[in-house]
């Protein structure tokens, strides 16, 4: 049980892993799930959080930060980043800027059956858009969420990090 | 309503050193009034994200006035900007819009309610706290200096002639006349962004 606790995915580790990768601003949709990360994000005086309206908005506006020099982080959920395809195509794959999108995988199990519609189109929607992507599941993985900073600074193209914990996480 | 080449000719007279964005009808009829074309940038489109570009931009260059030359359709599409710009308040945002009530590049079809919405008065209550409307260019040619130098978010809704196209899309000449690539590459270089 200590050991499964330990392993539960940190809001710490997102906020340590983005300032390793000189993260400026964080582009995202708070929502009841990531309340605490949200609370720790804006404690940051390193970190811009912006909020958007809807996660359209995201690809573009973390698109104007990054022509700007800056390094925005885009946060939202699958649900969204499904409602944003046609945003991503044109402001994020198009575009030629790094860009790492942190995707809360909601409805995904491990062990269980995935019943949740979000969750079964989530990474077909990926593979159609030709999106690389990592799964971060617990604190462990966190590294990966570096390994995605450097695969879309190697290829000025968008690079996933799904959040398959997002129901444990980032609440206390 | 007014001539979108006269709105940006009032413009380029007080333009400075504005960082000038373009979406809709104005992304190919800027380029032939500006002065600066190392200060524009085309940002692309999708669906009204110019607007989100251009916000972001805004954000990431606090000590640069960013202006976008907005249109009715795309603002339509991402109506939520709106919000999002006024929930970060960036001083050094001027958010043109320019109605001529029509997606002009479809034909002329109207955009939904086009006579009727008040985009000023909407983009007042969402919180910009400057906003303007202007049908006639008289009036434009008042207020620009105003607008260009006082704190933004500005808003500035304006009511242009409909330029309607019809011609198939074939036929028509749709690359901008500096890539988006090209011009995002000339801004940094000018901004010393590497």
């Amino acid at each position: 049980m200590v050991e499964q606790q330990a392993a539960i995915l940190r809001p710490e580790t997102l906020v340590d892993e983005f300032k390793k990768n000189g993260v400026t601003h964080v582009v995202t949709i708070p929502d009841s799930e990531t309340n605490y990360l949200y609370e720790l994000m804006l404690d940051q005086d390193w970190l811009d959080v912006v909020p958007i309206s809807r996660e359209g908005e995201s690809p573009g506006t973390a698109l104007g930060l990054a022509i700007a020099g800056k390094v925005p982080v885009v946060l939202i959920q699958n649900t969204g980043m499904m409602e944003a395809g046609d945003s991503i195509r044109g402001m994020a794959i198009d575009a030629g800027f790094p860009m790492v999108f942190v995707v809360g995988y909601r409805g995904w199990t491990r062990r269980g059956v995935i019943r949740d519609s979000a969750a079964k189109y989530t990474e077909p929607f990926l593979n159609a858009f030709g999106l690389d992507y990592y799964f971060v599941e617990n604190n462990t993985d966190g590294d990966r969420i570096t390994t995605a900073f450097e695969q879309a600074r190697a290829t000025n193209r968008p690079v996933v990090v799904l959040i398959g914990d997002e129901y444990h996480g980032f609440n206390r | 309503m007014i001539h979108a080449d006269d709105v940006f000719r009032v413009f380029e007279e007080h333009r400075g050193k504005a960082i000038v964005t373009t979406g809709g009808v104005a992304g190919r009829k800027w380029p032939q009034t500006s002065n600066n074309p190392e200060r524009d940038v085309s940002m692309g489109s999708a669906m009204g994200q110019t607007t989100s570009a251009a916000f972001g931009l805004a954000l990431g260059l606090p000590d640069e006035k960013i202006v976008l030359f907005d249109s009715e359709g795309a603002l339509l599409m991402n109506l939520g900007v709106l919000a999002s710009i006024a929930g970060k308040q960036p001083k050094n945002f001027v958010h043109f819009l320019l109605d001529n009530e029509v997606y002009a590049t479809t034909g002329g079809q109207p955009v939904p309610n086009n006579t009727n919405i008040d985009y000023a008065s909407m983009a007042k209550s969402i919180g910009y706290p400057s906003t303007y409307h202007f049908d006639n260019l008289e009036d434009l040619a008042t207020n620009i200096e105003t607008i260009m130098n006082e704190d933004g978010p500005v808003f500035v809704s304006i009511k242009i002639v409909p330029e309607i196209e019809n011609a198939p899309m074939a036929l028509r000449d749709m690359v901008p006349a500096r890539p988006r690539p090209q011009t995002i590459k000339e801004l940094r270089e000018e901004l010393g962004i590497s």
